[in-house]
């Protein structure tokens, strides 16, 4: 049995977003999201940490190459989410509601098919310096 | 003369875009942040005051209300808004930071009680851009 290490990887994407289920009218999203239901949408400056565990490789020292890594959540998930509009502007979100839980969700599915399958992954999301979501647990 | 600052925060989305430019110009320009259906930001608004402690209280000024003070003239109006859509005082101007730190100097200064006079305001929009506006001087 080797030894496990974790490693941690963070980038940020600014987006605006609302919460809102459409299958509900307009007082009961209001009541259920708050200021978060309001039409014009709203944004935030999300951070995102992506943890990889596995053995460090026996010739590297490295359980992922961690430009490989930046390289990777830049090109799956920065340059699909940042300054865009998540509601509009991204197909991931056209029919699901883009909590913190969801995009974590979401960038979880995104990340795993290109990260070695020995390596357990796990999503950690800021939406603001208070809330923080982590996936899966 | 003691300074005191306190810190608020709100969440919001903008684009920067002008008007009067073809969208070609207004992407040359602003790049990602002209995105036509908006991005967004965790804002945070420092707020410093001066003056000199009152011999009864200690305090220059009650941090707390200063607290509600700001919540009530300015973050109550940005808070989950759109700016360039939602908010009275930045109608029909570029929603720069710089031009949204000078709307909330002249929407929050007359509210300050003399003798004490609002010094700076600092507005930080991502952690690697900040403002700073001393007033009209």
């Amino acid at each position: 049995m080797g030894k496990k290490v974790a490693i941690f990887r963070k980038e940020h994407f600014n987006a605006a977003h609302r919460l809102f289920n459409p299958g509900w009218d307009d007082k009961t999203n209001t009541k259920v999201f708050g200021k978060c239901a309001l039409p014009n949408y709203h944004g935030h400056n999300y951070e995102l940490i992506v943890k990889v565990i596995g053995e460090p490789n026996a010739k590297t020292g490295y359980v992922m190459d961690m430009k490989e890594l930046s390289d990777l959540i830049k090109q799956e998930i920065v340059e699909r989410f940042d300054h865009r509009n998540l509601n509009l502007d991204t197909a991931e979100f056209k029919d699901l509601n883009p909590t913190a839980e969801n995009i974590a969700i979401v960038i979880y599915d995104l990340l795993r098919p290109h990260i070695d399958k020995e390596k357990e992954i796990q999503i950690r999301l800021y939406e603001t310096p208070r809330n923080f979501v982590e996936y899966p647990v | 003369m003691v300074y005191l600052t306190r810190i608020e925060h709100f969440n919001a989305a903008h684009k920067l875009y002008n008007p009067s430019w073809s969208k070609e110009k207004n992407n040359e320009v602003f790049g990602k942040c002209a995105n036509e259906n908006w991005h967004g930001h965790n804002f945070e608004l420092y707020v410093t005051i001066k003056g000199d402690p009152d011999p009864e209280t200690g305090f220059i000024f009650d941090a707390k209300k200063l607290g509600a003070l700001i919540n009530e003239k300015i973050t109550e109006k940005l808070d989950h808004r759109n700016l360039n859509l939602d908010v009275d005082f930045m109608k029909g101007k570029l929603c720069s930071i710089e031009n949204l730190v000078i709307g909330i100097w002249d929407e929050l200064e007359p509210h300050i009680p003399p003798p004490i006079q609002l010094h700076c305001l600092k507005l930080v929009e991502t952690a690697k851009i900040f403002v700073e506006y001393y007033g009209n001087k």
